[in-house]
């Protein structure tokens, strides 16, 4: 895929949940444009939409309605929707994943687990080794560690590593802080910052953490399933 | 890392419960192995001890076809009796090579044992029955010395658990008769072994049955038709015939039930096995719902998840497998004392033959059970969406 000019151009999302007969709207026609390398925050109360959003954006679900177009390709329409295998595909070659809880396979070292991505697949043109990520993340002397002799400040910059280590195009980070203190956040976000503006990562940042989503070069924030007017620049 | 590695890793993680579903593969492949080791081995041993024999038909007198079956084999107790006589009836049949004629006399040895026990003597004609056992090798001596002598020839088992050499005195009991030791038989692995043997003669004058035998063992012409000769010997009064094939006949179909039975839980038990195996993996594809979810959304697809269960899955089985033909092999005797304790009859001799190439096909089996196990909890792992155990942490 393309990701020269725009990374990511969301058109009239929306999504509802179905209880039974009822109809639950989590997402209200959402349209969005992301640059290559931009590192955007979603902000909002809980139930606002912004992980529902995040996670159609980021291919780990389809939207009931509109359409995304992803570095030039068009990923889904109105009328057309993705399989899982499909989806898999294209979150293999364009996305890393980080997440709230670490999810690291508790039986592999650190190093195991951020290699454990090429068990499956190895993208081409991924030029940096575990290793070699590890290190830049501050982790040289804890690759042979298990994910238990940990913090949860390293455990997270695992997964991070994990996240980078099939050089992905967009970096999806979904509550990357919200099991950890002020201080461990704050390393983090720095992370994310350093890998947007070294690497020219597109970082998307799911956040509470309001200090965290000032790190980003704009901001969005959601309200009732809707960006709320003017809260994005 | 390969995938077989990361699903090593993942069993490794649950030790005791992936050890106890292991421990339940090995005892079902132990059972397995056994089972078809003793399949093969049981009509072998049986096999050798009737073509040990010497003879192909043996005449008693008229009872219970069973009790022929194990005197035949064994010896037996409750003897019945017939005359002499019936010997030259059975010669006169041209189909008839030779006769051998048998008397066995038992009695009760209070000094045998803990608590005392039965003593048997089988007394042999010494013109024909040498002959008709010429694989029956000497370790010490020779056969008796007349046909009336007061000796014996013992077996190698026999000789062992008496302490006997030749040249020593054995006491009948009751009797107070003494009967001099000549020869001590070499190991031959049939009932032989077990035998003390003493001239037919010898044995009706001690035990007063002058002119009675329990039985004649009857050799049958080599072009003779053995079914044909064994109906016209059931002519001759009060006698029955019982060849070599009918025992066979006789003990394969009291051991069937046996073996049916065993089969039946073996059965069970691989089933009860198949179901741990299947609950195991289906109860850590559950508890690793989210890891699994991760997986998928770090570039596996659902052929990857479907295969890394699978994998672990069959790891188990072939782990189980190879500890339980291990077990096999080791326990081999506990399992053919086992199957003497179960069994009416066993010949002597191996009874449970377990090869190598028993134990591939053994892990075949269980390997294909693991196939089959697997498919399930790894069509469930594969279905699960990296987007449910997202969700799971809540907005």
């Amino acid at each position: 895929m393309n990701c020269q000019d725009w990374a990511l151009e969301a058109t009239g999302i929306t999504k509802i949940y179905k209880r039974g007969s009822e109809e639950i709207p989590a997402l209200d026609n959402i349209s969005l444009k992301i640059g290559r390398g931009e590192f955007v925050s979603f902000v909002g109360p809980s139930g606002s939409g912004k992980t529902t959003l995040v996670n159609i954006l980021g291919c780990l679900d389809n939207a009931s309605a509109g359409s995304l177009v992803l570095c030039g390709k068009t990923i889904f329409t109105e009328s057309q929707k993705l399989s899982e295998a499909a989806l898999t595909r294209i979150r293999r070659s364009v996305f890393g994943y980080i997440f709230q809880k670490f999810y690291l396979l508790p039986t592999l070292t650190v190093l195991e687990n951020v290699a454990l991505p090429f068990t499956f697949f190895k993208k081409e043109g991924a030029s940096k080794n575990p290793q070699e990520i590890l290190g830049s993340l501050g982790l040289e002397k804890r690759m042979n560690h298990l994910p238990g002799q940990l913090s949860g400040g390293e455990m997270q910059r695992v997964a991070i590593a994990r996240a980078l280590v099939n050089g992905p195009d967009i970096l999806l980070a979904d509550e990357p802080t919200g099991n950890l203190d002020s201080k461990r956040s704050q390393e983090i976000g720095e992370v994310l910052k350093r890998l947007n503006k070294q690497e020219g990562l597109t970082v998307l940042l799911v956040t509470h953490n309001l200090a965290l989503a000032k790190l980003a070069d704009r901001t969005v924030e959601l309200r009732d399933g809707r960006i709320q007017d003017g809260k994005t620049a | 890392m390969k995938i077989y590695q990361v699903a090593y890793k993942n069993l490794s993680s649950k030790k005791v419960r992936s050890g106890l579903t292991l421990l339940g593969i090995a005892l079902s492949a132990w059972v397995l192995v056994s089972l078809f080791g003793f399949n093969r081995g049981y009509e072998k041993a049986l096999n050798r001890d009737i073509d040990n024999m010497g003879f192909q038909v043996l005449v008693t007198a008229k009872g219970c076809p069973y009790e022929a079956a194990t005197l035949m084999l064994k010896g037996g107790t409750g003897l019945r009796y017939m005359n002499e006589s019936i010997v030259a009836d059975v010669l006169k049949h041209p189909e008839v090579e030779k006769t051998t004629p048998m008397l066995m006399a038992a009695i009760f040895d209070p000094n045998k044992g803990e608590s005392g026990g039965i003593s048997a003597f089988l007394g042999v004609d010494p013109a024909t029955y040498p002959q008709m056992k010429s694989y029956l090798k000497f370790q010490q001596g020779t056969w008796f010395s007349d046909p009336q002598a007061f000796e014996a020839v013992v077996g190698y088992e026999a000789a062992e658990l008496e302490q006997r050499e030749v040249g020593d005195k054995m006491l009948i009991p009751e009797k107070n008769i003494e009967l001099t030791v000549v020869g001590v038989l070499s190991r031959t692995g049939t009932q032989d072994d077990g035998t003390i043997f003493v001239p037919l003669r010898t044995v009706q004058k001690v035990f007063e049955q002058e002119g009675k035998l329990t039985a004649i063992g009857v050799k049958i012409k080599k072009e003779a038709n053995i079914n044909l000769v064994e109906q016209k010997l059931y002519d001759l009064p009060d006698v029955q015939v019982v060849s070599l094939a009918q025992v066979k006949e006789t003990i394969m179909s009291l051991i069937s039930t046996a073996k049916m039975m065993v089969f039946s839980i073996a059965l069970i038990a691989i089933l009860i096995a198949m179901l741990g195996v299947v609950n195991t993996i289906l109860m850590s594809v559950f508890e690793r719902f989210q890891e699994i979810g991760i997986i998928k959304s770090i570039g596996a697809m659902p052929w990857d998840v479907f295969k890394l269960i699978w994998v672990e899955t069959i790891i188990l089985c072939l782990l189980g497998g190879g500890l339980g033909i291990g077990f096999s092999f080791a326990l081999s005797k506990i399992t053919e004392a086992l199957i003497r304790s179960l069994l009416p009859y066993t010949p002597t001799g191996s009874l449970v033959v377990i090869s190598g190439g028993l134990g591939l096909l053994t892990i075949a089996m269980v390997l294909g059970i693991g196939i089959v196990s697997g498919l399930y909890p790894a069509w469930r792992a594969a279905r699960v969406r990296p987007l449910e155990s997202i969700r799971s942490e809540g907005e």
